[in-house]
């Protein structure tokens, strides 16, 4: 009988598992890139799924995580366990606590080392991870574009007045060509508050402040806040963002499902479009697969006031506590797959479904919010369906 | 302060098998008819225990030293959720085995492993053994510690699997085995015979939660190469096994090894509290006497001392086991072979390298792989296995996103010599 079973598994194609479709995974690199590109792809996968850092190699003594890959799983959205919490700053004046181990709460240690520890009665944010896919076209987005979405002073009327962080520069960074500079500081565009200006940026400071990993661009160890040796090559952590540039903006499923047709309607007439913006465009790019595209992330790249249930009392560069920056929606449907099979979402992961996340929209989202709840409840679920399709 | 050192030299015993080897190539070149195979002893009631000694042997003339081995190779096809990297061949690993009689009383055994190609070359057991009396036997040198059965019991021609159980190779760090001493002894009665062993060796080390595969794993403690010359933090590694062999009805063992893993102090510093490793194992084996059939079981618990301020990468319980069925469904002479024999087999396997729930949402932490693995083998005579395995596995990481599936055939082969 075994042997039959044997025999019938070997014969049937069904004995080697199936491909999963490019369109149920975040991960894999954009169309287009050459053959030194795709070895600079691998090279960078490499180092951000399976480098595990241990106390051996330079782990700590304070951390978060120990792989990049252990928080941002198959490339998706993080899970509470791998959530960063941060504290210390209110304002636009800088961060107040830099002493006390701000703005990053490294909240485990190498064994023989004490963890850190929140300053008592301190406003924080508990910063849960988003997805990496698509970004090197987020990051080719001309700051003139991004501009042109802002509206600080609520010009059109309409409630709502986005506007971007303006950060200050590390100096291991360059500004991109055309970018548009104010008052010495230039336009963030990567995490929750938009405070890190580039890839490189995040990637070093991802290796410092999240792993206790110190790079030639972030030499000072978290703990004993000493400049000590790179703990990892530049050319890695320049492999690194080259992946994170190149991995594939999640590809959108049921595109043609009537209930998906109808809930982008529904987006749009609802007011969801005015931050979460479907379509964006790539300007010159030093990859020429990144260069001069169209695509959809559903995002502004810009802050908004969410109101006070989003405010953490916390904040980083200009933005203020209760701003936070549009996330892209692309990946949405599939952000279960990396979070464990449950929803976690908004900046947090506080809510556990799309209703709950949408019911959180407060301040500038309130009006868009309020329209939602008044859909009729066939139009609220196909207004899902159509999140779920990203 | 070190407490304890178990000091071993490995180059020597390299040495000492090249000489033996030599004399052995240079006595076949004058007179290869006087070379005898020492068979396998199949007349008492053997444990897993007795592995390390029951195994084919060669003897010159009445040289009181005699060799042994065994390969193993194979050809897999694997392919993960539609992905494969193609055929690769492997050869697994070459153990070459030294026996001899120092004295009617005392005997040495060694056996040297060469692992994926010679990329490891481990000494698996170097140990001289000295019978005091059948309850109680001096064992002191390289020693396999005697956890789980399959530690003890690992030569690939004896299984009809391409694969080690993952819960030998993943939980329990098989083959393992470390420096020290310890006793051993028997007894045989009328119906059974009862058997027990107790060792104090050079153990862990902090690998255990610091390593890159990311997870609590035993095995990481392999990768320090000082562990045969000095204790990690001076406090010796217990390893106990009790096993029961009743007749007609099948060998159970029960065993234990558990010790301190970190370096808890450093040149009369204190470091950290004393953080133990634990282990137990449970086993068992039996031949059905009508259908010849052949079951196989081991299971294992592990429980780690993890500090709370490390992360829950690394979990402080563990557990996993495997089972195989073996059925002979031809025994007579094939292909010329008077001993020969076709057999199917399955083994169903499952490990959990992180049991515990996650503290900041209480849901479940996964990390867990169940196999289950079809094979057919042909047996030239019991020493030679030709072995075709089907493997299917099914892994979920941490945080129990979809499960990667694995699909895999495997053909290898498998002898001593
Ligand atoms: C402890 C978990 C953790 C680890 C480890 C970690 N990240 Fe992150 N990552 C996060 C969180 C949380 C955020 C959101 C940060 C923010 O909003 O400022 C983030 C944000 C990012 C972003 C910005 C994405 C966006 O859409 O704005 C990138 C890029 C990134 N991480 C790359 C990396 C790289 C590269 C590594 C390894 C060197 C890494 N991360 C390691 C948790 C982690
Ligand atoms: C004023 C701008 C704005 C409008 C209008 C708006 N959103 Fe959002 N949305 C945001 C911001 C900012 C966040 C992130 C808040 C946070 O992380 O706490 C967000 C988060 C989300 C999330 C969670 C994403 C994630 O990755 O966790 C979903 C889903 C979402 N919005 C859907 C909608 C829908 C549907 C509408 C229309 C009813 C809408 N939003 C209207 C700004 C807006």
């Amino acid at each position: 009988m075994i042997c039959c079973t044997l025999l019938s598994l070997i014969a049937c194609k069904k004995a080697f598992p199936p491909a999963i479709p490019e369109e149920e995974v975040l991960d894999g690199p954009i169309d287009g890139l050459t053959a030194q590109e795709k070895q600079q792809f691998l090279r960078g996968d490499v180092a951000f799924n399976d480098e595990v850092f241990t106390a051996n190699k330079g782990l700590g003594p304070l951390f978060v995580a120990n792989s990049c890959g252990s928080c941002h799983a198959g490339d998706g959205k993080g899970h509470p366990f791998t959530t960063l919490t941060r504290f210390g700053q209110t304002d636009s004046t800088g961060n107040q606590y830099l002493h006390a181990g701000a703005p990053q709460l490294q909240n485990r240690a190498i064994p023989g080392y004490v963890p850190e520890t929140l300053p008592a009665g301190i406003g924080f944010s508990k910063i849960l991870p988003p997805a990496n896919t698509g970004l090197g076209l987020l990051d080719a987005v001309s700051d003139a574009d991004i501009m042109a979405m802002a509206d600080p002073f609520d010009a059109n009327g309409d409630g709502i007045s986005g506007v971007p962080n303006w950060v200050s520069m590390p100096a291991y960074t360059q500004p991109r060509p055309g970018a548009m500079p104010l008052g010495g500081k230039y336009i963030g565009r990567f995490g929750k508050k938009g405070a890190a200006y580039d890839l490189l940026q995040q990637t070093a400071n991802a290796y410092n402040q999240d792993m206790g990993i110190n790079t030639s661009f972030e030499p000072y160890d978290t703990y004993s806040h000493l400049e000590v040796d790179p703990e990892v090559s530049n050319a890695t952590v320049h492999d690194v963002v080259f992946y994170l540039k190149t991995l594939k903006a999640p590809v959108q499923r049921n595109v043609t499902d009537e209930a998906v047709v109808a809930g982008r309607q529904i987006f749009q007439s609802i007011g969801c479009d005015k931050c979460h913006r479907p379509e964006l465009k790539t300007g010159n790019a030093s990859i020429a697969a990144l260069a001069n595209k169209i695509f959809y992330p559903y995002t502004d790249l810009l802050l908004h006031d969410m109101g006070s249930g989003l405010d953490d009392g916390y904040t980083e560069g200009h933005a203020q506590t209760s701003e936070w920056k549009t996330p892209a929606l692309w990946g949405l449907g599939l952000s279960k797959q990396s979070q464990g099979g449950q929803y976690y979402l908004m900046h947090d992961g506080r809510a556990h479904s799309i209703r709950d996340a949408i019911l959180l929209h407060g301040g500038e989202s309130e009006q868009s919010n309020n329209n939602y709840q008044r859909l009729p409840q066939e139009d609220k679920d196909k207004l899902v369906k159509f999140l779920e399709s990203l | 302060m070190k407490i304890f050192i178990f000091n071993f030299k490995r180059c020597n015993i390299l040495y000492a098998f090249g000489l033996i080897l030599q004399a052995f190539v240079l006595q076949a070149q004058t007179d290869s008819s006087a070379f005898k195979r020492r068979p396998t002893d199949t007349t008492q009631l053997p444990l897993n225990m007795d592995a390390v000694y029951n195994r084919p042997f060669l003897q010159y003339k009445k040289i009181p030293v005699a060799l042994g081995g065994y390969v193993e190779a194979n050809t897999q096809y694997a392919v993960t959720n539609g992905v494969s990297d193609g055929f690769s061949f492997q050869m697994k690993r070459m153990t070459l085995f030294v026996s001899s009689s120092i004295h009617r009383k005392i005997k040495f055994l060694s056996e040297i492993e060469f692992e994926d190609g010679t990329k490891e070359i481990n000494i698996e057991f170097a140990a001289l053994d000295v019978q005091l009396h059948p309850l109680l036997n001096f064992r002191g040198g390289v020693i396999m510690n005697p956890i789980g059965a399959f530690n003890q019991n690992h030569d690939g021609p004896r299984w009809e699997f391409v694969d080690r159980p993952l819960s030998a190779t993943q939980l329990l760090p098989a083959t393992f085995s470390n420096v020290g001493f310890g006793f051993f002894g028997k007894t045989y009665q009328r119906n059974f015979v009862w058997a027990y062993e107790v060792y104090l060796t050079n153990g862990l080390n902090d690998r255990i939660i610091g390593n890159v595969s990311n997870r609590t794993f035993l095995p990481a403690t392999k990768q320090d190469p000082d562990r045969f010359e000095e204790s990690f933090n001076g406090v010796p590694l217990t390893t106990a096994k009790t096993s029961l062999r009743v007749k007609k009805i099948g060998e159970l063992g029960l065993s234990y090894m558990g010790g301190v893993y970190n370096k808890f102090q450093d040149d009369g510093l204190a470091l950290d509290k004393r953080r133990r490793a634990d282990v137990l194992a449970i086993d068992f084996n039996t031949t059905l006497p009508g259908s010849g059939t052949t079951l196989i079981t081991e299971f294992a618990w592990i429980f780690v001392d993890v500090p709370d301020t490390y992360t829950q990468q690394y979990g402080s319980r563990q557990h996993g086991g495997f089972i195989d069925i073996v059925q002979p469904i031809i025994c007579r002479k094939m292909l010329g072979f008077e001993n020969a024999s076709f057999n199917a087999a399955v083994r169903a396997e499952y490990v959990d390298w992180n049991k515990g729930t996650f503290r900041e949402t209480g849901g479940n932490i996964a990390d867990d792989a169940f196999a289950i693995v079809p094979a057919l083998s042909f047996r030239t005579s019991p020493q030679t296995v030709f072995r075709l395995n089907y493997r299917y596995q099914v892994q979920t990481d941490l945080l129990g996103n979809p499960a990667s599936r694995t699909g895999a055939i495997q053909f290898g082969i498998s002898s001593y010599f």
